[in-house]
């Protein structure tokens, strides 16, 4: 009990250190979401909705992108990005540096765009195949179709972003890598963890878990509430 | 004569290297309920998704209110939207009565539209089930849903397909109502798909035999029952096998 009474009165407190940790990671990981959802959820309806030539291999990569190690994409990303990397070599204004926030985002929306494509893919796939039909004779074009799919598919796909938000908020490997875990600059809540185990501090590590945790609940909750009813 | 509604010439629809539908010609006049008759698996359906251009043809020609398509011709989307159909297993929208019914009127970017929807769901006898979600109704209601979400499209053509079929008889009569009364009020024409030849003469002006993607016989409903042509249609219309 001593590491939640911790973690309380840390929040409680108003600890500055702890708000600077959460107010990071919520931030790294909220816009690497927004990221993947924008990508992933097209894409997913595009591969669950369209048949075109080469289409098993996209949803084999996408698969295998579900499954990856955050901890080989931080690897991918940070060669990518280290000076004498394909495009941190290009000295352009547009590729993050190593060791901030940017890069980390680029990190998590990799990891987590797949799963949102395979899961928004998945749950299209499963509507009945001939709603599709019924909604075009009912005078329905292209956008109008896609768009109501998705809609009748909402559980699904809410699901998909929960699952992309719950995998990079609690990644450790790749914001490790490619932020560095520098105090005030990269620390989020699971190198915080990770760094006061090492020291020995844990009823802080627990506390900063059982944020984490708290943190998770809560904006899976909020998007639950966003879908309102969909889960009647 | 009127200009035919619909005209179809020389049309056919493979799939997979297998012909499903080959027609020479078909006409179906404004105004009129046309049956079309045939066993299962005879092509009727494909016809019908032809008709509410779902799909293009794969060879041929349709001719839709004075307009030309051939296979790849992009139907516009106004045109489209004169016609619409009702399936024989209806997929209702995960959402409630009123909003599957309203459905159609929002693609259409209707938004004040309270009174056509209220006014389908009293033709289809489920003013009293509005708030509740669809997918909640029995199969007849679920049905009536679907038909009140077409007629509040006021289309120049519905197409019904077999829209009757595993229903029980009060809502087979209801249904067939709502039909009629479309036809008489509204002038709507009808083109419905039915195994049952029964339906066919109780609703039908001309009634059309399909039989391996092909017309065997269309005739006005009294000679295609009284004085068929064709050996086929006899024994279709007698109840017996035809192949």
């Amino acid at each position: 009990m001593g590491a939640i009474g911790q973690a309380l009165s840390l929040i409680v407190g108003g600890d500055a250190a702890l708000g600077e940790i959460v107010a990071l990671s919520l931030q790294v990981s909220g816009i690497a979401l927004f990221f993947a959802t924008v990508v992933g959820i097209p894409l997913g309806a595009l591969m669950g909705l369209t048949r075109f030539a080469g289409r098993r291999l996209v949803i084999a990569l996408l698969y295998t992108g579900m499954g990856f190690p955050p901890v080989v994409v931080g690897l991918f990303v940070y060669l990518m990005l280290s000076r004498s990397g394909p495009l941190g070599g290009l000295h352009s204004s547009l590729v993050p540096p190593l060791f901030t926030p940017a890069a980390m985002i680029l990190a998590q929306t990799i990891i987590s765009f797949p799963l949102v494509a395979g899961f928004t893919m998945a749950a299209v796939m499963g509507l009945d195949p001939q709603l599709r039909e019924q909604i075009r004779a009912l005078g329905a074009d292209r956008w109008q179709t896609t768009w109501t799919l998705l809609h009748e598919a909402r559980v699904g796909v809410i699901v998909s972003v929960i699952d992309g938000f719950g995998s990079i908020i609690s990644e450790v490997g790749a914001v490790m890598l490619v932020g560095g875990n520098i105090e005030h600059r990269t620390r989020v809540l699971t190198t915080a963890i990770v760094l006061e185990t090492r020291k020995g501090n844990f009823d802080l590590a627990v506390a900063l878990g059982v944020i984490l945790l708290g943190l998770s609940f809560l904006a899976n909750l909020a998007m639950l509430r966003l879908q309102g009813k969909a889960f009647d | 004569m009127a200009e035919p509604i619909y005209e179809l010439r020389g049309v056919t629809k493979v799939y997979d290297g297998k012909t499903v539908l080959d027609l020479d010609e078909l006409r179906v006049e404004p105004g009129e309920v046309l049956a079309l008759v045939g066993p299962s698996g005879a092509g009727k359906s494909t016809l019908l998704r032809l008709l509410n251009f779902l799909e293009p043809p794969s060879s041929g020609r349709i001719r839709f209110q004075g307009r030309d398509f051939a296979p790849g011709d992009e139907v516009p989307l106004a045109l489209r939207r004169r016609v619409t159909t009702v399936f024989q297993r209806s997929i209702l929208l995960n959402r409630g009565v009123w909003d599957n019914v309203r459905f159609g009127l929002t693609l259409r970017g209707k938004r004040d539209s309270v009174e056509e929807v209220e006014s389908a769901l009293e033709q289809v006898g489920l003013g009293d089930l509005r708030q509740r979600r669809a997918r909640t109704l029995s199969g007849g209601e679920q049905q009536r849903v679907a038909l009140a979400r077409a007629l509040v499209l006021h289309p120049d053509v519905l197409l019904l397909d077999e829209p009757t079929a595993n229903l029980d008889p009060y809502n087979v009569g209801l249904i067939e109502g709502v039909v009629r009364r479309l036809h008489s009020e509204e002038g709507t024409t009808i083109v419905v798909v039915t195994h049952n030849v029964f339906q066919a003469k109780r609703l039908a002006h001309r009634v059309g035999l399909i039989l391996e993607g092909r017309l065997v016989e269309m005739a006005d409903t009294e000679s295609f029952f009284e004085a068929p042509r064709d050996p086929r249609t006899r024994s279709f219309v007698r109840g017996e096998m035809v192949y």
